[in-house]
């Protein structure tokens, strides 16, 4: 922070410096070292009013006409898999096509895939925070409310993979507590300790996530005209005023908040990982799996905010707050996470026959080759050719390009997710338990039902919250710094 | 304007930008004023130091919500797997801190972050649902794009005529009002 304000007060010397010398006498002073001109993150330079307008307008005035179509579509699907998994619990989870050998198939898939998504969030949130990257200001909103409404998909699926959820729910078995057998949970396993990550990660996440809107939703309040509306946004904002005392504890506590989320964001998926890690299945049992999985958890996250945010952007008009540098930015994320992937894919086929297990190399020879092959190609083309494209700035700032990009990324993420779980569960070490899982229609519609439980809720949260951060992105405007001529710095005229 | 019949709650200036704030800051700093506040629309950077604020306390509660977190979540486990039901698993030893690790760190870390948060409330006194500052229209611009200081009339040094000079003619507030009680 200090650096930060260090270097505006150096470039408003050096703009003092510039007006100074208007109508000077010829002698040339050497130029003050300037500093580097950065792009605007919020271009036209717009006012501060012109902000809070543009983004508290959006879930102020009424929702544009596709939002309803949208909203129903989304909702329907919510409600299909609400009534398969009630099919799920009344009759049993044979429903889900699972059976000997593979017992996870995507139920578990789709647990990883949606966990994974909201990695993204945290990172843009906390961890672009911690590296003083600015223009995460822009974007981290909308990528936290994914991350908590990825958390709430994901939790469907181990959940309800359980069967007997009431089991699964009830004191003792997952979570710890007194109970009439007088059994407590088996910290020994991975699995538990899974329950431990994901509801801590679901937890600090909305906690997170709440903190970042209280002045966005005082600022909701201050504008508020109905009734419900105020007595709503005056609840939820606690009577929040700007007060300096307060910004001061705010800001401390969100700065503290971003240090627990990193190290909390790269143990969630660690843990995840372990899921797998820690068991004695070849393919699985890799040291290699916590950070392949954090990397392949952000480039997936990465993907999704961008097949949210693009379309955003143009149906509500946020042009100049979510420009296309921030847009090229994550794109770099791809790149750079995609290549961690891809690395981590060519590394475990070395390892399977430098490891010299034979076990191990049929398991990675299996999967690409043997009757799982279309998923893994399916994989190794969305996930290691296609973020490649990326090299190319005219590629990075083809919005169209991209957002078919992201979509790649987020089919090849899912997609390896898929290969991990059931090419090394669906042949066991004897032919007579080699089997091959198809999913049922049950396992399908559940999965494109957690699409619109995801969808339902993000549309909710663009019809009532401000999809951008407002205190944030003000704060990063020259308007803001008190040393900047825009601040009304003095002496510039 | 004339007396107000009601008390008079406190002494609001409004000012245009940022700069205007903080150099006003630093003036009500060295007058000497203690029950005052200044209101902006987002952190401005530096203004504790203008507003001569000390170092945010919040970090102590997430120091003690984590280490409470570390320690409840060891002490658990142990309790739970090796002394109220020891059950030899896998011939795994029936505790250590290795397997236990992973639960108790994410137990620090939850606990940390209740830690901050509500530490952060309890020291912001949040939530405060009534508040003298809502009741008036200039002040809802606070978080949007105007920026106030509030001078309350609490204050060992405030005297409605006298404050209301300073802050209009030394700190060239834009405007200043009463809020009421």
């Amino acid at each position: 922070m200090a650096s930060a304000s260090a270097s505006a007060s150096a470039s408003a010397a050096a703009h003092k410096a510039s007006h100074g010398s208007h109508g000077a006498p010829a002698l040339k002073v050497a130029d003050a070292p300037r500093e580097l001109e950065r792009e605007p993150l919020v271009l036209n330079e717009r006012p501060l009013g012109w902000i809070t307008n543009a983004i508290a307008g959006v879930c102020e005035n009424p929702m544009p006409k596709w939002w309803w179509p949208a909203f129903v579509v989304s909702f329907g699907g919510m409600l299909m898999m609400f009534s398969l998994i009630a099919y799920l619990v009344s009759t049993g989870v044979g429903v889900w096509g699972l059976n000997q050998p593979a017992d996870w198939a995507w139920d578990i898939t789709n647990f990883v895939f949606w966990i994974g998504i909201g990695h993204a969030g945290t990172l843009i949130s906390a961890v672009l925070f911690l590296l003083r990257q600015k223009w995460r200001t822009s974007v981290n909103r909308a990528a936290e409310a994914m991350t908590i409404f990825a958390v709430a998909c994901a939790g469907v699926f181990p959940v309800f993979h359980t069967g007997r959820v009431w089991f699964a729910l009830l004191p003792g078995y997952l979570f710890p507590a007194p109970n009439a057998n007088e059994i407590w949970p088996q910290f020994r396993s991975p699995l538990l300790w899974d329950v431990f990550a994901v509801s801590t990660y679901g937890t600090v996440s909305l906690l997170f996530w709440y903190v970042g809107l209280i002045p966005d939703l005082a600022t909701l309040r201050d504008r508020a005209k109905g009734f419900l509306r105020k007595f709503f946004y005056g609840l939820f904002s606690l009577g929040w005023t700007g007060s300096n005392r307060h910004w001061s504890n705010y800001e401390k506590a969100y700065l503290l908040l971003a240090g627990l989320s990193t190290p909390l964001v790269l143990s969630v998926h660690s843990i995840v990982s372990f899921d797998f890690a820690v068991s004695v299945v070849p393919g699985w049992h890799t040291t290699i799996f916590p950070p392949y999985f954090v990397a392949g958890a952000i480039f997936s996250g990465f993907g999704m905010v961008l097949t949210l945010l693009i379309p955003l952007r143009s149906l509500f008009n946020l042009h100049d707050v979510i420009t296309v540098r921030h847009v090229e930015l994550m794109c770099k994320v791809l790149l750079a996470t995609g290549s961690i992937v891809g690395y981590a894919y060519g590394m475990e086929f070395f390892i399977a026959w430098y490891g010299g297990s034979p076990y191990e190399l049929y398991a990675f020879k299996n999967r690409a080759f043997g009757p799982y092959w279309w998923s893994y190609w399916s994989m190794i083309t969305c996930n290691v050719i296609s973020p490649h494209f990326f090299w190319f700035k005219k590629l990075r700032s083809n919005l169209v390009f991209v957002w078919i990009v992201s979509i790649f990324v987020n089919i090849g993420m899912w997609f390896e997710r898929f290969v991990i779980i059931v090419t090394s569960l669906h042949r066991d070490y004897l032919p007579s338990s080699w089997g091959y899982f198809t999913p049922s229609w049950v396992d399908v519609m559940t999965f494109v039902g957690s699409f619109g439980l995801f969808m339902t809720l993000f549309l909710l949260f663009i019809r009532f919250l401000p999809t951008i951060a407002i205190s944030e992105v003000k704060g990063v405007t020259p308007q803001a710094d008190p040393h900047h001529p825009l601040g009304g710095a003095k002496g510039h005229h | 304007m004339s007396a107000s019949p009601l008390k008079p709650h406190a002494l609001l200036a409004e000012f245009g930008t940022a700069a205007d704030i903080f150099e006003a800051a630093i003036l009500c700093r060295d007058a000497g004023f203690s029950k005052w506040d200044v209101h902006t629309p987002f952190p401005i950077h530096g203004m504790d130091e203008a507003m001569g604020l000390r170092k945010s306390p919040v970090g102590w509660f997430t120091f003690c919500g984590g280490m409470t977190g570390f320690s409840a979540g060891m002490t658990m486990i142990w309790y739970m797997n090796k002394f109220d039901y020891p059950l030899v698993v896998g011939g795994k030893p029936l505790f250590t801190p290795l397997y236990a690790f992973p639960v108790s760190y994410e137990m620090t870390i939850l606990l940390s972050a209740f830690g901050t948060l509500f530490g952060m409330f309890f020291l912001n006194r949040l939530p405060k649902l009534y508040n003298p500052l809502f009741k008036n229209e200039r002040f809802k611009k606070a978080t949007d794009d105007r920026f106030f200081i509030v001078i309350e009339a609490a204050d060992p040094k405030f005297s409605l005529e006298a404050t209301r000079a300073f802050l209009t003619e030394k700190c060239h507030a834009t405007a200043v009002e009463i809020v009421e009680d």
